[in-house]
C-alpha cells in the first residue's frame, strides 16, 4: 500500500461519509455544509490522481458558487436551527430511498469495479491537455451543454417573472427582503427610519 | 521535497500570513487617522500611536468567548476558521519572486481563486448559526454579493491568464510586459472592484453595514473568534492585493529583479492595499440594488469585452 493509496482512500472515505451525512441529516443547512465536505473529498481524490485543474474547478464552481447559492436560497426561504420536523417523511419512504440509493451504488460498483486494477496510479495531466480535449474533441457537446443551461436560465427567468410582470418583480421583492430601499417607492425621501417602516408596510400590503 | 523543506515552507507561509495582515491593519489605522483627522488611534504608546494594534490584540484576547444559547453551536464555533484557513492556502500559492513561493503549482491562479471562494462560506455559516436576524440578513446580503461578483472576478483573472498563455502565476509574471498596463487595463479595473466586493470592504460593505445590521454576520461574535474574522478580512486584502500586483503590475519585474524581486512584489502589493484602504475612507456605502446593478450591468460586460480584447490580441501577436 503506497502513500497514494492511503491518500486516495482517506479522501474517498471522507467523501462517502460526508455524502451519507448530507442525505441523512435532519437539518437542511447542515446537509448543504456536509455537501461541501463531500465535494472537497472528491476534489481530494482528483488531486491524488493528478487531475489538478478539474479538482480546482470543482471547488471553485461547486463550493464557491453553487453551494453558496444553495445556502442563500435556504436562508431566504426557511432554514431553522435544529432539526426540521415540518418536512419529516414516513419511515417507508426512507427505506425506499435507501433501497434506491443502494441499488444505484450496486449498479455503479458492478460497472466500475472490473475496471479497477487495485493500485492507485497518478497520471500528471497538464492543463493544456485538458484544454485541448475540451475545446478540440469535445467542443460541440460542451457548447450544446452551455446552450441548454442558457435555455434553462431564460426559462427560469420567464417563470419567476410570471404573466403580469409589473413593477412588483421578484427581483425587487428579493432586494426589499435584503433590506434595501424599494425602487418603486420614491427615492427622494431623506429620512432613513421613516423610509424603512414605509417599505416594510408596503411589502406587507402587496 | 524533503520533510524538512515542507516544514520550513509551511512555517514561512504561516509567518507571512501572520505578519502581512497586521502590517495592512496598522497601515489602515494610521492612514484613516490621517485622512479623516481621527485622533483616537494616535495616542497609545506615544509616537504616532504605534501600540494601538498591540492594545487591540490584548483586548480581543481578554474578552470572554461567548456562544449564544440559541446558536447552532458547532457551526458557530468553526465558522471563523472556515473564513480564515482558505486565505492561508491562497497565501501559499502566491509567488513573491521566481522560485520564492510556498508551493509552485501549475494552476496556481485557479488555486487562489478556488481558495478565496471557499472563504465566503465562513461568513454564511457565521450569519446563519448565530440565530440572530441581523446576522442572518447580513449573511443573505453577503451571499447575494459574493455570487454576483465572483463571475467578473474569475473572468478578469481568466483574461490575464489567457494573455500569458498559462494558469501559473509565476508564468503570468514571466509573460508580463509593460504593454499590459494598457492592454489589460479594463480587466484590472474589473478585478480591483470585484475583489473589493469579495472582501466586503467599503464601499461594498452592505453585509456588515454597522448602522443597519450592527455588524452583520459577525454580530454575535466576541473575543478571539471575532478577531479571527478581522484577521481573515485583512489576510484577504493581502491576498487580493498581491494577486493584483502579480497579475496586472508585473509582480517582481523591475530594476535589480534578480535579487530584489520579492521587494518589488511586496511594494506593488502594498500600494494596492493602500488603495483599498483609501477607498474605504473616500466612498460611502453602496445600496444593495446599486451593488447588483454595478456587478451585472457594468463589470460583467466590461470583463467580457476585456476577454474578447485579450483573445484578439493573443491571436494577432501569435
Amino acid at each position: 500500500m503506497t502513500s497514494l493509496d492511503l491518500a486516495f482512500a482517506a479522501c474517498g472515505a471522507l467523501a462517502v461519509v460526508a455524502g451519507l451525512l448530507a442525505v441523512s441529516t435532519r437539518q437542511v443547512v447542515h446537509a448543504a455544509l456536509w455537501l461541501v465536505v463531500a465535494l472537497l473529498g472528491v476534489a481530494g481524490c482528483l488531486l491524488v490522481l493528478g487531475h489538478e485543474l478539474v479538482a480546482l474547478v470543482l471547488v471553485l464552481v461547486y463550493v464557491g458558487a453553487i453551494v453558496v447559492l444553495v445556502l442563500f436560497a435556504l436562508m431566504l426561504t426557511r432554514a431553522p436551527i435544529g432539526p426540521d420536523l415540518v418536512h419529516a417523511v414516513p419511515a417507508w419512504r426512507r427505506v425506499l430511498a435507501g433501497l434506491a440509493g443502494a441499488a444505484t451504488t450496486a449498479l455503479l460498483l458492478a460497472a466500475l469495479l472490473p475496471l479497477a486494477d487495485g493500485a492507485v496510479q497518478r497520471r500528471e495531466i497538464s492543463n493544456k491537455a485538458v484544454a485541448t480535449e475540451l475545446f478540440g474533441t469535445w467542443v460541440w457537446p460542451f457548447e450544446a451543454l452551455s446552450v441548454l443551461l442558457l435555455a434553462a436560465l431564460i426559462a427560469a427567468l420567464a417563470v419567476s417573472r410570471g404573466a403580469g410582470a409589473g413593477v412588483d418583480t421578484s427581483s425587487d421583492r428579493l432586494l426589499a427582503r435584503l433590506g434595501h430601499v424599494d425602487p418603486a417607492e420614491g427615492r427622494s425621501d431623506v429620512s432613513q427610519t421613516g423610509k424603512k417602516s414605509k417599505d416594510g408596510s408596503g411589502e406587507e400590503a402587496r | 521535497m524533503s520533510v524538512l523543506e515542507v516544514v520550513l515552507r509551511s512555517v514561512a507561509v504561516l509567518a507571512a500570513f501572520l505578519v502581512f495582515p497586521l502590517l495592512v491593519g496598522q497601515a489602515e489605522h494610521k492612514l484613516m487617522a490621517h485622512m479623516q483627522g481621527r485622533l483616537g488611534p494616535m495616542y497609545a504608546g506615544g509616537f504616532h500611536g504605534w501600540a494601538q494594534l498591540v492594545a487591540d490584540g490584548v483586548k480581543f484576547a481578554q474578552k470572554e468567548d461567548i456562544t449564544p444559547r440559541a446558536a447552532d453551536r458547532w457551526i458557530f464555533r468553526i465558522a471563523p476558521f472556515v473564513a480564515l484557513v482558505p486565505y492561508l492556502v491562497a497565501m501559499g500559492a502566491l509567488p513573491l519572486q521566481a522560485g520564492v513561493v510556498g508551493i509552485d503549482v501549475p494552476a496556481s491562479a485557479v488555486l487562489v481563486l478556488a481558495a478565496t471562494s471557499v472563504g465566503a462560506l465562513g461568513t454564511l455559516m457565521a450569519g446563519w448559526a448565530s440565530a440572530n436576524k441581523y446576522a442572518l440578513l447580513g449573511a443573505l446580503r453577503s451571499a447575494a454579493q459574493l455570487v454576483s461578483y465572483e463571475l467578473p472576478l474569475v473572468l478578469a483573472v481568466a483574461s490575464a491568464c489567457l494573455a500569458a498563455g498559462t494558469l501559473s502565476l509565476s508564468g503570468v509574471v514571466e509573460a508580463w510586459s509593460p504593454w499590459w498596463l494598457l492592454w489589460q487595463a479594463p480587466g484590472a479595473l474589473v478585478f480591483l472592484v470585484a475583489a473589493l466586493a469579495e472582501l466586503q470592504r467599503p464601499p461594498f460593505d452592505m453585509p456588515i453595514a454597522d448602522a443597519e445590521l450592527v455588524m452583520g454576520p459577525w454580530t454575535e461574535y466576541t473575543g478571539l473568534r471575532f478577531a479571527f474574522f478581522l484577521l481573515a478580512e485583512y489576510a484577504g486584502i493581502v491576498v487580493f492585493s498581491l494577486l493584483f500586483a502579480v497579475l496586472y503590475l508585473g509582480g517582481w519585474r523591475g530594476p535589480f529583479d534578480d535579487s530584489l524581486g520579492w521587494l518589488w512584489t511586496l511594494l506593488k502589493g502594498f500600494l494596492v492595499a493602500v488603495l483599498v484602504i483609501w477607498f474605504r475612507v473616500a466612498w460611502p456605502r453602496m445600496r444593495e440594488d446599486q451593488l447588483q446593478r454595478l456587478a451585472w450591468l457594468r463589470l460583467l460586460p466590461l470583463a467580457l469585452i476585456q476577454l474578447a480584447l485579450t483573445g484578439i490580441g493573443v491571436v494577432m501577436t501569435s
